[in-house]
Order: structure tokens, then sequence, then C-alpha cells
């Protein structure tokens, strides 16, 4: 065909970048992503930038963690240690724990990539769960992103996983303790609790074999399942093309701002490159786990102020909290005390992860979604989401209730009290004091749009009246306050239809009915001003 | 949820209905609240003076060199600090000379890289703003059918929902294969059997002092001092010492004898030594931080409290039941001994306990 010898000829002359991109895409077929991806649009919000965090702190974590395991060995064995840490000198530990003393200490770097290690995954773990609170808040969950939202959140799961198993696997005190803290928990599953336990620890704790499960799942099961569900999660990002906050120009069908090349690769890759100077930083100069003060893990001994990493904290808070109850019945023990805080570490998380389905279902919207919500905009999911926090925060309170105890002179069984209460009036507090905000923001949003900003400026009237001068804001600010959804709420429809015959209303539906009352009934939101409201207003001078 | 609520629930509490693109009607576009479309582009000083955009470069490229420069003076530390080098260097306390230099000299190393390459984008890459289109996730009602159609055809001519016993069948197939998986687990560990009912305690087991690794007699524990024991036989160098010592933990108080309230856990114990599991009821940690004046000996981990003077029973926090109490006399040559095992299973409850 002709086609084919004009374009080898133009080939032949193509400079060498041009020749490797056409020998990629006759394999790959690159040109047709790289046709709608290379230019794509990127709007910019610095909350935008809480998920490149955690994007780029998991690549951290993975680069330095396979560092790590050329030098770990995740045994138990036992060995007398004769390493470079003169005081642990005689002492019997296991392999693990000596390997990690090893990489702390005669490993040139050892302890900056162990610390750059720890310290990316909490900076990973808090990332994604602010990067979560970010996209709850600003309805970022609608459709079409429920799914990636879901994936967001399993990843959640997975790093507090892969973050327990792995300050777990250098079995010191500390860790050994949490390690001995699960068996517990899992001994007070009912029925097959104990299955579960011997299972896991390949007999009796401690065992032989948890250090080295522990590494399998924390080094290749877990980081496996995050790193196909990361994919699909970006994937879905530029599927989707990301959400927007209102503004001119802005609407829910275009995506405004900068093109990925070259603005976003230099800005995106930039910040990964800032995100691991930081960390290596911190990582440089602040010691995070310093395993050789604590010692290698012994069942008979315990440190005080014991503490899981961050973000175990509410459920360790869960199970100090809660109160001892145990039931015998038919010979058999139930251990409530246990049990229940392992259900509520199950469900509270679980609340926020299903909540983009209940709204969903209380609305009834099936329309796509890709205006970021301003959080005041829906008083009640933003209450209902400062609550969960609330909650989130007691528990972690509880988690701590030593230290707190010790640093502020307080009674440890007064804050054990607040905490049993406080889980359930907190968060409700929270929740009528962030809802009334949150109108409050409202009303202050309707009154800049129909009676402009105040400028500060004070006029004296000819009759003597003073009044400040309150300036229009612009077209496009009004546009901006006045552009978001309003839902109107559901009524209850009359209890008998047309001809007479009584209408069947499920509990579901009357609970919806309820619910969306709640939501978007009279002060619950306040209505957005209308273009009349504000012509009436501005056509009659004089007034304010 | 089900498509019949949505019938009866009219659509008219939806802010907007949208047209097929997606679009929300807006009525009216001239009115005060209208979109005034993108607002025209600013150009920054970069833009229009050729001078402040060559200060940017000489910026972007200043801070580039600098992290040249950070990764030279990593690998020097690399090669000329030594590993056990510790000294103290304020405000961070005694630490690796090594260490931190690596860290900083990384740290800036990376982070110039991308302080270069952000300034670059910001002050010398267009910021003009620009607008992509969205198109609706869904596909639109031909792709749809087509799919449809597609897939009916495929599930047809597999003959699927037509030859029942081979769907059946094959279900029946795909079912059970996941079993030789679920059953190549089962020799991850025992079944439980009565493992955690039983230590290492037993008739005659003198009680060792884990400090000295000498039997105790009574009158090495004094009133209101708190030792721990191991049951004879255990050796540190054993490979389950770990295992063993994790049930079989106990520790010594002596209480004087009018100060024990409960008869039966003075029985138990020797003129005033009582002997308790060490390990806590709740989840397993190992309680120790025994005050002498009450009597109450606190776990650290989760803060159950147990009063050793009243069978250890509890008297805060989540533990469920006392610790057990073991039986102890004194042999013929003045040493501690059990008088058996624990009669209760020690450490954190579970389903089989009773």
């Amino acid at each position: 065909m002709s086609t084919t010898t004009t374009t080898s000829t133009r080939r032949g002359k193509a400079p060498a970048g041009e020749k490797i991109a056409d020998w990629a895409d006759g394999r790959l077929g690159i040109y047709g992503l790289a046709k709608a991806n290379m230019r794509k649009i990127f709007p910019d919000h610095w909350s935008f930038m809480l998920g490149e965090i955690c994007l780029y702190s998991f690549i951290i974590v993975i680069l330095t963690g396979v560092y790590l395991t050329l030098f770990f060995h995740p045994s138990m064995a036992e060995v007398e240690y004769t390493g470079a840490y003169a005081p642990m000198h005689g002492v019997r530990m296991t392999e693990a724990y000596a390997s990690t003393l090893d990489i702390s200490f005669s490993t040139r770097g050892g302890l900056l990539v162990r610390q750059i290690h720890h310290w990316g995954a909490l900076i990973f773990v808090a990332g994604m769960a602010l990067h979560m609170l970010r996209v709850f808040f600003t309805g970022a969950f609608r459709k079409p992103r429920e799914l990636n939202w879901l994936f967001g959140f399993l990843l959640l799961v997975l790093g507090c996983v892969a973050g327990f198993t792995g300050y777990s696997l250098p079995d010191d005190l500390l860790s050994g303790t949490g390690v001995r803290f699960m068996e517990g928990a899992i001994l007070a599953v009912p029925i097959v609790g104990t299955y579960i336990a011997m299972f896991l620890y390949g007999g009796q704790f401690p065992g032989n074999d948890v250090i080295p499960r522990f590494f399998s799942i924390h080094v290749l099961l877990v980081p496996g399942i995050m790193l196909g569900l990361l994919v699909a999660h970006l994937i879905l990002v530029f599927y989707h093309k990301h959400t927007q906050f209102a503004g001119p120009g802005k609407t829910n069908n275009n995506v405004v701002g900068m093109p990925f090349l070259p603005v976003y690769m230099a800005k995106a890759g930039g910040f990964f490159f800032l995100v691991f100077g930081v960390i290596a930083i911190i990582a440089g100069t602040t010691s995070i786990n310093p395993v050789w003060v604590l010692g290698p893990y012994r069942p008979d001994q315990v440190s005080t102020g014991a503490q899981p990493d961050w973000y175990m904290g509410f459920s360790e808070g869960a199970i100090r909290a809660m109160p001892a109850w145990e039931w015998n019945f038919l010979g058999h023990t139930v251990n409530f005390g246990v049990f229940i805080p392992l259900v509520v570490v199950g469900i509270l998380p679980a609340l926020i992860a299903l909540y983009p389905f209940f709204e969903s279902w209380l609305t009834g919207d099936k329309r796509e979604h890709h205006m970021a919500e301003r959080p005041r905009n829906a008083p009640t999911r933003t209450a209902f989401g400062a609550a969960w926090i609330s909650a989130y925060f007691v528990l972690m309170i509880a988690g701590g209730n030593d230290l707190w105890a010790t640093h502020f002179h307080l009674s440890i069984n007064a804050i054990t009290w607040f905490v049993r209460v406080g889980l359930f009036v907190v968060p409700f507090l929270v929740f009528v004091f962030t809802k009334r905000v949150c109108l409050g923001l409202q009303r202050r949003d309707r009154d800049k749009v129909l009676h402009g900003r105040e400028t500060g400026i004070i006029k004296r009237l000819p009759h003597g009246e003073f009044i400040e001068v309150h300036e229009p804001l612009p077209q496009g600010e009004m546009h901006r306050l006045t552009s978001h959804d309003q839902y109107a709420a559901l009524e209850a429809g009359p209890s008998v239809d047309d001809n007479g015959v009584v209408r069947k209303q499920s509990l579901v539906e009357k609970l919806r009915v309820k619910m969306s009352q709640g939501y978007f009934g009279e002060e619950n939101q306040i209505p957005k001003p209308t273009v009349n409201e504000y012509e009436e207003i501005t056509s009659g001078h004089g007034h304010h | 949820m089900s498509s019949g609520s949505e019938n009866n629930m009219s659509p008219e509490h939806l802010p907007n209905e949208q047209d097929a693109e997606g679009t929300v009607a807006v009525p009216g576009a001239d009115h005060p609240f209208a979109d005034p479309g993108l607002p025209a582009h600013q150009p920054r000083k970069q833009d229009i003076d050729e001078k402040a955009a060559k200060r940017s470069e000489r910026v972007v490229a200043f801070l580039f060199l600098l992290s040249m420069l950070a990764t030279v003076g990593f690998i020097a530390s690399f090669v000329a600090f030594p590993v056990d080098d510790i000294r103290y260097v304020w405000p961070l306390g005694h630490v690796s000379i090594l260490h931190v230099m690596l860290g900083v000299t990384m740290g800036i190393a990376l982070f110039c890289i991308g302080a270069g390459a952000v300034h670059w984008a910001r002050t010398l890459m267009s910021d003009v703003e620009i607008a992509d289109e969205r198109h609706p996730i869904a596909a639109d009602e031909e792709t749809r059918s087509k799919v449809f159609a597609d897939f009916q055809q495929g599930a047809a001519e597999s003959g699927f929902g037509r030859r029942k016993l081979l769907r059946n069948t094959m279900f029946g197939a795909l079912a059970l294969v996941p079993l030789t998986g679920v059953v190549l687990l089962r020799d991850l560990g025992p079944l439980p059997e009565d493992k955690l009912r039983h230590t290492l305690w037993g008739k005659g087991k003198r009680l060792i002092n884990m400090n000295t690794n000498e039997p105790f007699k009574p009158e090495d524990i004094e009133t209101g001092s708190l030792s721990f024991a191991m049951p004879e036989g255990l050796e540190y160098e054993d490979h389950d010492f770990n295992t063993e010592i994790a049930k079989a933990a106990l520790m010594l108080v002596r209480i004087a004898p009018d100060e024990i309230k409960d008869q039966q856990s003075a029985d138990f114990g020797v003129d005033g030594v009582l002997a308790y599991s060490k390990i806590c009821t709740h989840v397993g940690c190992p309680v120790s931080l025994y005050e002498q004046q009450t009597h109450h000996v606190l776990c650290p981990c989760h803060q159950s409290t147990f009063d050793l003077s009243d069978g250890a029973r509890v008297i805060f926090g989540p533990a469920g039941h006392p610790l057990p109490q073991l039986r102890i006399d004194v042999d013929d040559e003045g040493y501690l001994t059990a008088l058996g095992d624990f009669e209760q299973p020690v450490g954190p409850s579970f389903w089989e306990r009773g």
C-alpha cells in the first residue's frame, strides 16, 4: 500500500526518540493511550495532594522493604547475641531480633532504611486516612466513584494489616506483646477461636512459626493484593477524571486544570522526591521503634506504656475500655470483654466504608457527580463524618489511657469511665455541633450572595444613619456559592392512592422518608439563594 | 433499594434533570448567578519579564546542583564515617553520625530534585487553565444492546442454559475443588485438644527463682515483695522455653495471713506466700505492677487490676476472671514446691475453657 511506503520514508528520517516510540507503538499500541492521557487535565487543589502522598509513601515503603529483606532473617531460631550492640551481648534472642539489631548497628545505612520504612509506613497510613476523609467530606465518593472508594478503603485496611505484621517482625518486647494481644483476641472468638490460634501460631503461643508466617503475609500476600488494588484505583482515577470544586467555568461535564504533560509530570513527579526527601530527613534525625532499647520478646516480660502504632490505637482503646463481661454456659466460655471490642473494631470502619451506598439509596440519585462538594453544603453527612472521627478519637484516648493518666495525673479508672460513656455521648455532641456550624456557614454564604461582602467602610446617610457598605460579589463568586445541588426532602406521600386504595408503605420506605427529612428537610439545610430573591433585594435600594 | 420502591418515589426531590450529556439544565444563562466561564489567564511575572524567568531558571538549576552535591555528600559520608561512631549531637542526643549524615544528605538530594521540579512547573511551565470534556461513564444504548446480544449469543452457543446436567456438574466440580486448598491448610498447626489447660507445673516441681535460678524457700520471700518463678526443669536454653514460660510464668507474693480475705487462697499458699499465674486472664500480658499496700497487681497492657489478697479477684479493667492460683507447699528440704498443675487454664479465656 502506498501509505506504508510514505510512513516508512517518514520514519526513516525520524530522530532516535521517535524511532523508539514507533517501535514500542508497533508492539504495544502505546499511541492510543498516550493520545488520551498525555495531555490529560488535572484540577488543582491542595487537598488532592493527599492521595499522592499515599502513592509515593507506598512506593518508598516497597523500595525500602525490598532492601530490608536482603538483611532480615525471619526466623525464630534462638541465638546468643554476639553482634555490634554491646548492651545485648550474651542475651538470648530470636534470629529475627538479632538480624534487626545487625541491620541497625552493623549495616551502613541499614538503620536509615529501617527508619524510612517505618516512618514511610506511618505516613502512608496517615495519608490514606486523611485522603479518605477528604473524599468523604467533599462527597467525591458519589457515583461513579463508589467502587474506587471501596478500593481505597480496602487499601487502608490492608495498610493497617501490613503495618501490624511489619512492626511485629523484629520480635522485640513491644511487638511481641502485640502478637500476644492478637492471640488473646483470637482466642476470644467463639467456637473457632482456639483452632484459628493453633493454626496461625503453628501450635501454642508463641511457638516457632509466627514470625516467618507474618513475614510471608507482610512482604508477599498483603503487598501483592495492595499493588493490584492500587493499580485499579489509579486506573479508575484516570478513567473517571478527577473531581473538581465549583468555580467559574467549571461544570459537571468538564474538568478544568493543567495538562499532565508537562505540568503534572513535573509537579507530581517532583512531589514524589519531596515526600521521599522529607521522610529521609525525618528518618535520619528522628528515632522510631528503637527495638534495641526494648530487648527481645519474652512472654513473661513486658514494658509499661505499651502502645501499638497509631492506627491500631482505636482497637487497643476498644479493648481497654470494654467492661469485663465473660459468660460461662454449658461448659463454654464467651469472652465478650474481648469479643465485643473486636466486633466494634470491625463495625466502625465498615460504617464509613458503606456510607456511599447508604447516601445513594437515600437520595435515589442516579446521576454522575464530578463536582467536589463543600462540606458545609452537606451538613448531615459532614456531621456524621465528624461524629465518626470523634468516636475514633475517643477510642484512641482509651488506647493510651495509661499515658493520659501518668502525663496528666488523672485516675486511670476515671479515664476508662469517661471513654465508656464518651464513646456514645461525644459523637452525638459532635454531630449536633458540626451540623450547627455547617448550617451557620450556609447562612453566611447565602447572606454574602444576597447582600454582598462587608467592606468595613462605614457610611453616614444624609439623615444621620450609619450603615456599612456591602459590596456585591463578583459574578464568578456568586456562581461558585450557588452552583451546588440541593435535594428536596422526600415526602411521606398520601396513605391512600387516587383510587382510594390504601398504599402500603414498607418500613424501609418510611425510614427513607424520615432520613431524607433529616438530611434535606427544613432546618437541616439552608436553601441557597434564588435569582428572584437576589433581584428583589438588589432592586430595593436603601435596604440592607 | 428495590425497583418497586423507586417507582413509588417521585424524582422531584432531585435538584435538576440532566440531559443526555449529563449537563444540568440551567434556565436562562444570563442571570446574576450564571457561570461567567473560565476567567482570563493572569500572566505571571515570568511570563512577561524575561529577567524574572531567568531568575527562576537559576533557582531551579541551583536546586538540581544542590541535589548533586548532596548525593556526593551521601557517598562521601558512607565511606568516611564508621558505622559504630555514636556521638552526642545537639538536639538529637546520642546518635550514629553515619546514620544522621546519610539521612540528611539523602533527604536533601531527593528534596532538591522535587523542589526544583515543582518550582520549574510553577514558574516556567504554562499555567493556562484548560477545560477537558467529560463523557458519561455508562455506555450508550447501542453499545449496551450489542453487549447483551453478544452475551446471549455466546451463552446460547455454549448450551449453558439448555444442558443442565453439564452446568450442574460443572458447578459441583468448581465448588469442590477449592477444598483441596483448604485441606492443605490443615497442617498449619495442631488441634487445640487440651493444650491450653496444662502448664509445665506438676506435683513436686520446685519453684525456681527467675533471678537467681535457685529454688525458692518461703523465707526468701519478704512481705510486700513480688518475685517471679518458673518450674524446675525448665531451662532458658530450651527450644520451647518461650512457649512454656508463656503459660507457666508465676508470681509470688507474701501477704500477712490476717490480710488474706479468701480462705481457699490462703490454703493454697504457705504461711501467706501465694503463687499466682503471671499471665493476665484478659489477653495474656504478664501482669507485673504490684502495689504492696493494697496487694493490687496491675496489668500494664490494659490495666486489669487484681486483688491478690482476695484470690486475685478482678477489681477493675477488662479481664473477665481471676488469675489462677497454684497450690504450693514446702518439701522435705524446705523448698517451695507445686502440689500439682493450675486447676484452671491460665491466660486468656477461650471457648472450650468452660
